[in-house]
């Protein structure tokens, strides 16, 4: 009698899991290379940051937008 | 990790569209695309407002949501880029995207769309970075050269502020509380109320 309920539930679940919802994404959606691994040296490339070096990137982007765009932090007598 | 962000300061933008072609320039944009572009409301009027416009790589994009080839992605550094051979032009992202972002050039014989183009924060595409096969596609990858997007940082009045979003979002902090207006707007205190760590201006030195 046993062996039967579980029978039945296995049966009821194989029959359940064609109700399951499948996967929507085609799954090789594209990652492109990390901005911080560089271009490979050129002419172009920002001196003051490692490629390759996520730590230095960060910090020389942080600097950048600093001495680029906050001119409060250029100007002594504020 | 960074998280890239734009703010464009209405206070300070003076609607010379700088930013606009230092993007055209920049990535050799054709006619009919725009990936950003300068809005201005009541304008004309005393009091006008501009602000320049274009993709705000949303943390939830919505383009990313409906685009049915799933050719959105974002990167380590939360920029929201395509993949132009995925892209079927479809216009979808168009419709979701509450900014007007997506860019469909229309240079075929009855006018038909292309690719999808929009704003890279000028970081390129899945190519290999500063590829001629990226450059020909997306544009130039100023994220990799250790630049920030050309709009920003040819901005004149340095309204448009763009970087990582809690530089920036000190940055324009520091500037509302210095002038003593816009911190009283609905939302201030959620979005600009605190400093965040590592984004606080370095200290200014006499010279």
């Amino acid at each position: 009698m046993r062996s039967l309920w579980m029978l039945g539930g296995l049966a009821l679940l194989a029959a359940l899991s064609g109700c399951t919802e499948k996967p929507q994404i085609t799954g090789k959606r594209t990652v492109g290379q990390s901005a911080f691994a560089g271009t490979g040296g050129g002419p172009y490339t920002a001196s003051g940051w490692k490629a390759g070096d996520e730590t230095s990137w960060e910090e020389h982007m942080r600097m950048r937008t600093q001495s680029g765009q906050n001119e409060y932090g250029r100007s002594a007598g504020k | 990790m960074a998280r890239m962000k734009f703010i464009c300061d209405a206070e300070r933008c003076i609607e010379c569209n700088g930013c606009v072609t230092a993007c055209k320039a920049e990535h050799q944009i054709p006619w009919g695309v725009n990936r950003r572009r300068v809005v201005t409301l009541n304008d004309g009027v005393p009091g006008e407002r501009s602000i320049s416009v274009a993709c705000m790589h949303c943390s939830d994009a919505p383009c990313m949501a409906v685009c049915p080839v799933d050719c959105f992605y974002r990167t380590a550094e939360g920029v929201v880029l395509h993949d132009k051979d995925t892209c079927i032009g479809c216009g979808y992202c168009s419709y979701a995207c509450p900014f007007g972002a997506p860019q469909f050039p229309s240079s075929g014989t009855f006018g038909m769309r292309g690719k999808m183009d929009k704003c890279t924060f000028c970081a390129g595409g899945p190519e290999t970075s500063g590829s001629a096969a990226e450059n020909d596609k997306y544009g130039r990858n100023r994220l990799a050269e250790g630049k920030l997007p050309a709009c920003a940082e040819m901005c004149s009045t340095k309204a448009l502020l763009g970087g990582d979003g809690d530089v920036v979002a000190d940055i324009f902090r520091t500037r509302v509380m210095t002038r003593n207006k816009g911190s009283e707007v609905w939302g201030w205190g959620t979005a600009y109320g605190k400093p965040s760590p590592g984004g606080s201006a370095p200290k200014a030195t006499k010279s």
